[in-house]
């Protein structure tokens, strides 16, 4: 009987994307713009890695100037991952659990990842 | 996947084949073959860290012929998402609009991420020394 009262407003309300959509296109922007930039670079330096063994791959990616811009390169790598799987699940899963759990794992294995990257590229530059 | 029967939009299986969608779809799909790939940034990554042999390990499997592979496909989704990223950069600062130059930017995206493609895996292939 209630239902005749009801607009579809109720179902809409507390479930909005008010307020917090604009922060992720313009995250989203910013790690893009950051990665048109760093990954021209990450291809050059994954070719330099080529022709080099172990311990001359160690080095490369041990020079600071390397070390920092993987890093910045890891860091927009994931932050943008995580931004684009979120927009895909949301737009191809309906089921609410199902998305609640598909978003929770999007982000955390994001951060695993980057904080992957992160900690060897840490042990690469300061090792030895 | 949907909980609740809502109506749907056409799907894409009435529409004629074009430029524009191909560039659409194939930026989501680079996407997410991207995000899958940076397991093998993490892996890379660690295995440099953790010492020569687990290192050689992972360039042993990038050097097999289905590491080779996915590599290639990695590579050229890599040049199609930076691209067409490019494509939509320029669209988000209003650029790009006019039916002709949508469709030209999509060829040149599509086309170009080819070419990048081949360019990179030619310096790889010098360097290997045709192996």
């Amino acid at each position: 009987m209630n239902d005749k009262f009801r607009t579809p407003l109720k179902d809409a309300i507390g479930l909005g994307s008010a307020k917090q959509g604009l922060h992720h296109f313009v995250v989203q922007r910013i790690t893009a713009v950051a990665l048109l930039l760093l990954v021209p670079w990450f291809v050059w330096t994954v070719l330099r890695l080529l022709h080099l063994d172990a311990a001359g791959a160690h080095a490369l990616v041990a020079q600071p100037c390397n070390a920092v811009l993987l890093f910045a390169f890891v860091v927009a790598v994931f932050w943008h991952a995580q931004l684009g799987l979120q927009v895909v699940i949301e737009d191809y899963v309906h089921a609410r659990g199902m998305l609640f759990v598909l978003q929770l794992a999007v982000k955390f294995l994001c951060f695993l990842g980057g904080a992957a990257c992160a900690l060897a590229i840490l042990k690469i530059a300061l090792g030895r | 996947m949907s909980a609740n029967a809502r109506p749907l939009s056409p799907h894409i299986g009435i529409y004629r084949w074009q430029i524009q969608m191909v560039t659409s779809i194939l930026h989501r799909a680079t996407g997410i073959a991207l995000a899958a790939g940076t397991i093998l940034l993490v892996v890379a990554l660690l295995a440099l860290a953790a010492g020569p042999e687990a290192w050689d390990c992972v360039a042993a499997c990038c050097r097999s012929w289905f590491g080779t592979i996915l590599l290639i496909g990695w590579t050229w989704s890599l040049a199609f998402h930076w691209l067409n990223g490019i494509r939509h950069l320029a669209q988000d600062l209003g650029y790009g609009f006019a039916p002709a130059t949508f469709v030209r930017n999509g060829w040149i995206s599509t086309i170009g991420s080819l070419v990048l493609t081949v360019l990179v895996w030619a310096c790889v292939f010098a360097q290997r020394g045709g192996a």
